[in-house]
């Protein structure tokens, strides 16, 4: 599935009540594993699993949640997760999006621009995260992409992970409270 | 491959798209597994206990729920306190994710990177000098780039 740039604007901003606030910032984490999941996550909102239930559905339909489920961290499978950007000249563009993208290894694409450096010549300014089965997979996946685009790809393999909190409060506007 | 590890993989395949929305969501997963329910919470706790599961949950929709604007904060800072450094920055409430990477020289020299999430370009500038603030003289140089344009976004999927 490709996202256009309309995507950006068209993620507008939802509109979410009370409830549907209280599910997103209660549920980031921590969802049971017990026989009725949802009937014991809705107690401790105050809610019916039935209603929690459709909750999430409408949030899942309304592209406020993207998933609702587990989130595997694919380096403790044997695979390997990595950063890496390209320098893409704007004439250029087109085709070397097209040509990235196209890659299932390609999990995610952004493009990005420094707010801070006007100055460089060639920022890098394609990011994009390559997620492959194998660690040996990354480089393969490199190799052909520059291949592929005629240009450098540079990868930023993780060294280290730091602790953070993994919860983003709702902060879309909606209903009081 | 062993069947133990099968198993887990089918799990994996059957759950990354999302949990069944049904009041027993791990049944219906044995169901379509051939497994007991048992099993498959079994799986999924230990999955948990050795992370290869971060959290289950809900994954939200950055710009639905308000944070329009990201910022990916990328800092040069002296490899021997980068740890330090690195908690220190992973620990404020707007920074979604803190990674040591390594620099591309001559053009990249940055190697901590931070992503700041808010609503407006403005919260996120205001919040990355809050970052430069705490981080003194140990920040050799910055720089903060914005998403502008979403290029792709399937997510991690593994081949069935």
């Amino acid at each position: 599935m490709r996202e256009t740039g309309a995507a950006m604007a068209d993620a507008a901003i939802a509109v979410l009540d009370a409830i549907d606030r209280r599910i997103i910032d209660a549920l980031q984490g921590d969802f049971p594993i017990c026989d009725r999941p949802y009937a014991a996550a809705a107690e401790k909102l105050g809610i019916g699993e039935d209603e929690l239930l459709a909750r999430l559905q409408s949030l899942l339909e309304r592209k406020v949640l993207t998933r609702f489920g587990p989130m595997f961290q694919i380096e403790r499978m044997g695979g390997a997760f990595v950063l890496a950007a390209m320098a893409v000249p704007e004439a250029d563009w087109a085709r070397v999006n097209a040509a990235v993208n196209a890659f299932p290894e390609v999990a995610h694409n952004y493009r990005r621009e420094s707010a801070l450096r006007r100055d460089l010549a060639a920022p890098l300014n394609m990011w994009f995260v390559l997620a492959t089965e194998t660690k040996a997979g990354i480089a393969e996946a490199v190799a052909k992409i520059e291949a592929a685009t005629g240009l450098p790809v540079h990868p930023f393999p993780k060294l280290k992970e730091y602790f953070v909190e993994m919860k983003l409060v709702v902060r879309a506007p909606g209903a009081a409270a | 491959m062993t069947a133990a590890d099968d198993l887990d993989r089918r799990l994996i395949l059957a759950t990354q798209a999302g949990l069944p929305l049904v009041p027993q969501p791990y049944h219906t997963l044995a169901e379509q597994l051939g497994c007991t329910a048992e099993e498959v919470m079994t799986r999924l706790s230990a999955m948990l206990a050795r992370g290869t599961i971060r959290r289950i949950g809900a994954v939200p929709n950055h710009y639905a729920i308000g944070y329009t604007a990201n910022g990916m904060s990328v800092w040069d800072v002296p490899d021997e306190c980068i740890d330090e450094l690195g908690a220190q920055v992973g620990a404020l409430a707007f920074v979604t994710h803190a990674y040591h990477r390594p620099r591309a020289l001559p053009d990249w020299p940055y190697n901590l990177f931070a992503m700041v999430h808010g609503a407006s370009r403005e919260e996120v500038l205001a919040k990355v000098d809050e970052i430069r603030g705490g981080l003194g003289a140990a920040c050799r140089c910055h720089d903060v780039l914005f998403s502008t344009e979403i290029l792709k976004k399937t997510g991690l999927r593994i081949a069935g």
